[in-house]
């Protein structure tokens, strides 16, 4: 009964989580559609006696365009930009770069937010550099450290290293003949357009600006075939990057806090839990006594207990450390390479546990007709890898809408900001700050039960591979 | 004018996947080695510990209930052994001292008896002695009367032996 009571809660914070940010979500977009419109407005007014240069061509870069205008009046890179704009016109090309900085993106910058990155960056100011290791298959190795692009400001690099360019915080490859291959240059700013794929879906291509010209960026190597809008490409990033960091960090804080623990423990092994025991011992033992136990048995689950700690202890440890402001807003949980890690060793595991019964109960259900039997082992062995495709899909979901939802709020200041001056940073922030605090309150709760759900279920799992059962 | 950028955060990449991997399984194995199991373990071992001291507890408390019990019932026999000993005692002494009266009694009397006895034999054999004496005596004075007048007054002899029959009586 209690576990309905849990899996319930969990839905209403799933539905509630999303519900959050699609409306969020959509509220940007509408905001940004508003905004638009205005600043095509804005841009008819001041298009002559502004650059004099023509528009036309790029589809993508008239827009962009109308953002530049804008931002011009206001920016610091004003002149900067002019400077450049003047010099590309000279060649008689419309510069993207002129334009570079655009109206306030909050699609963009949220998923930029949330994505890994080969440097750690910590409110736009601290730039940590971070071991880039980039493969390709047919120059090998480049080995160096992130701080080789000259990061600036939205982790746009600023000098590219052997081809490789870093954009919104992660590496990319340059292959359009031209481009140096070897050595540090520097480039101008980035620019992307949209063009219709095959399948007449929208795709964006980034380029980089090199000499007034533009090349294609490749981005790193992803094995999702395509599904998810990535595939092979000509390089790999092992780098040490933003993720890989944190998951680092947070090993080694975990490993100090429970060897301490552990020592504790060993030292007085019969005294009531002092200091951290007493902060790590009632998870411990929670998720033991109602995690553990009552799901694979009082005789096995010590095989699996380490498993499930490690489990609930790393994903709580990362949610947390995701939500501490400042300190990067890492997002591995929401990521769906961590989490698709840990779903296939959960199969592994509960499937190499698996007893005699089990793959009785997947391939040859006893206790039912024989003509269903076949019928219930396509769903059986369906559910063998929905199981932890459920798994790795739900924690990325809850972790990532919750960084999204708190980055749409706080993006509601740069809307409003942009729709009317100073007022609407100052409507825009007393918007913002009740609801990300109200947000950041509801992502230290999901931060828990999120673990906790993971970790329930693979006990879940594996209990049912080792379930013994008496009958049939 | 809104475009999609590929939700990035989705796409698994190799770099990601193995470094999870390597990080995740090294956590695993350190932990359970360094952590989880010796606190899995000692914390299985307290439970024991306070479970054993507990039902140890309570199994002495039972014992002493049992020994207080016990104590109270030797208390008590010893108490009835006490009254039991003294009574026999002041029962014993009562014999005694009414053994060693019937004795003495029996003693005494006994010793009466005797006395009684030779008083009465002394008695006898100072009366027979008494009566030599004075048989003699009467003798002697009957001589000295009649050495001055025996032939004439038969009278006084007969008060003469009338006189000696008198001291035989007494």
């Amino acid at each position: 009964m209690r576990y309905i009571t849990y899996i319930t809660f969990c839905c209403f914070l799933f539905i509630g989580t999303g519900g959050v940010f699609s409306q969020a979500h959509k509220h940007a977009d509408d905001l940004k559609s508003i905004q638009q419109r205005k600043l095509d407005h804005d841009h008819d007014d001041h298009k002559h006696d502004h650059h004099g240069h023509s528009h036309d061509g790029h589809n993508h870069k008239h827009n962009h365009g109308d953002h530049g205008h804008n931002h011009n009046h206001n920016d610091g890179d004003h002149k900067h930009d002019h400077k450049r704009h003047g010099h590309a016109s000279g060649h008689g090309h419309g510069d993207p770069c002129a334009h570079h900085d655009e109206a306030y993106d909050p699609t963009g910058t949220a998923i930029h937010h949330i994505s890994d990155g080969n440097v750690y960056s910590i409110l736009d100011a601290i730039r940590i550099p971070l071991p880039t290791f980039l493969y390709a298959p047919e120059k090998g190795w480049d080995v160096f450290m992130s701080n080789k692009f000259k990061v600036g400001h939205h982790e746009d690099g600023h000098v590219s290293h052997n081809g490789y360019v870093m954009h919104h915080g992660s590496a990319y490859r340059v292959v359009t003949p031209g481009f140096p291959q070897e050595g540090n240059h520097e480039h101008d700013c980035f620019t992307h357009k949209t063009v219709k794929d095959a399948k007449g879906k929208d795709k964006v291509i980034n380029y980089v600006m090199y000499g007034g010209k533009p090349y294609e960026l490749e981005a790193r190597s992803t094995f999702d075939g395509g599904l998810l809008g990535g595939g092979i490409t000509s390089f790999y990033d092992f780098s040490i990057s933003k993720n890989v960091l944190s998951m680092i960090l947070v090993a080694l804080l975990l490993f100090f806090l429970f060897r301490s623990a552990a020592k504790a423990y060993k030292q007085n092994p019969n005294s009531a839990p002092k200091g951290i025991q007493s902060f790590l011992e009632p998870m411990f033992l929670f998720i033991r006594d109602e995690v553990a136990i009552p799901f694979i048995g009082e005789k096995k689950y010590m095989r699996y207990l380490p498993l499930l700690m490690s489990i609930f202890f790393f994903i709580l440890g990362l949610n947390l450390w995701g939500q501490v402001p400042f300190l990067g807003s890492t997002n591995v949980t929401g990521n769906l390479t961590f989490t698709m890690v840990l779903a296939v060793i959960v199969f592994f595991v509960v499937n190499f546990s698996g007893n005699k019964d089990y793959w009785k109960h997947i391939f040859w259900m006893p206790g039912v007709p024989t003509f269903v039997k076949p019928l219930l082992s396509v769903v059986e062995g369906m559910s063998l890898f929905i199981k932890p495709l459920t798994l790795m899909l739900r924690l990325a979901g809850n972790i990532s809408a919750g960084h999204i939802a708190i980055l749409s709020f706080v993006g509601l200041i740069f809307i409003f900001g942009n729709l009317y001056g100073t007022v609407g940073n100052g409507i825009g922030t007393a918007l913002a700050v009740p609801l990300t605090l109200f947000m950041m309150a509801i992502e230290l709760i999901v931060a828990f039960v999120q673990a906790f759900v993971f970790t329930i279920l693979t006990a879940s799992y594996i209990g049912a591979a080792v379930e013994e059962h008496e009958h049939h | 004018m809104i475009y999609l950028i590929s939700f990035t955060p989705f796409q698994p990449t190799f770099g990601l996947a193995f470094w999870s991997l390597v990080i995740f399984l090294l956590f695993w194995w350190i932990m359970s080695r360094v952590a989880f199991k010796p606190i899995a373990e000692a914390l299985q071992k307290r439970e024991h510990d306070i479970q054993s001291s507990l039902d140890e507890a309570k199994n002495a408390r039972m014992e002493m209930s049992s020994m207080k019990a016990e104590n109270d019932k030797l208390l008590a026999e010893a108490r009835e052994q006490r009254t039991l000993i003294l009574n026999e005692a002041k029962e014993q002494k009562a014999k005694i001292l009414a053994e060693a009266k019937e004795q003495a009694k029996a003693e005494s009397s006994k010793i009466m008896n005797a006395a009684q006895v030779e008083i009465e034999a002394q008695k006898k054999v100072a009366m027979q002695s008494l009566k030599a004496d004075v048989g003699n005596m009467a003798l002697d004075i009957a001589e000295k009367v009649i050495r001055k007048d025996l032939k004439n007054d038969s009278a006084q002899v007969s008060f003469v032996n009338t006189l000696v029959d008198e001291i035989k009586l007494n």
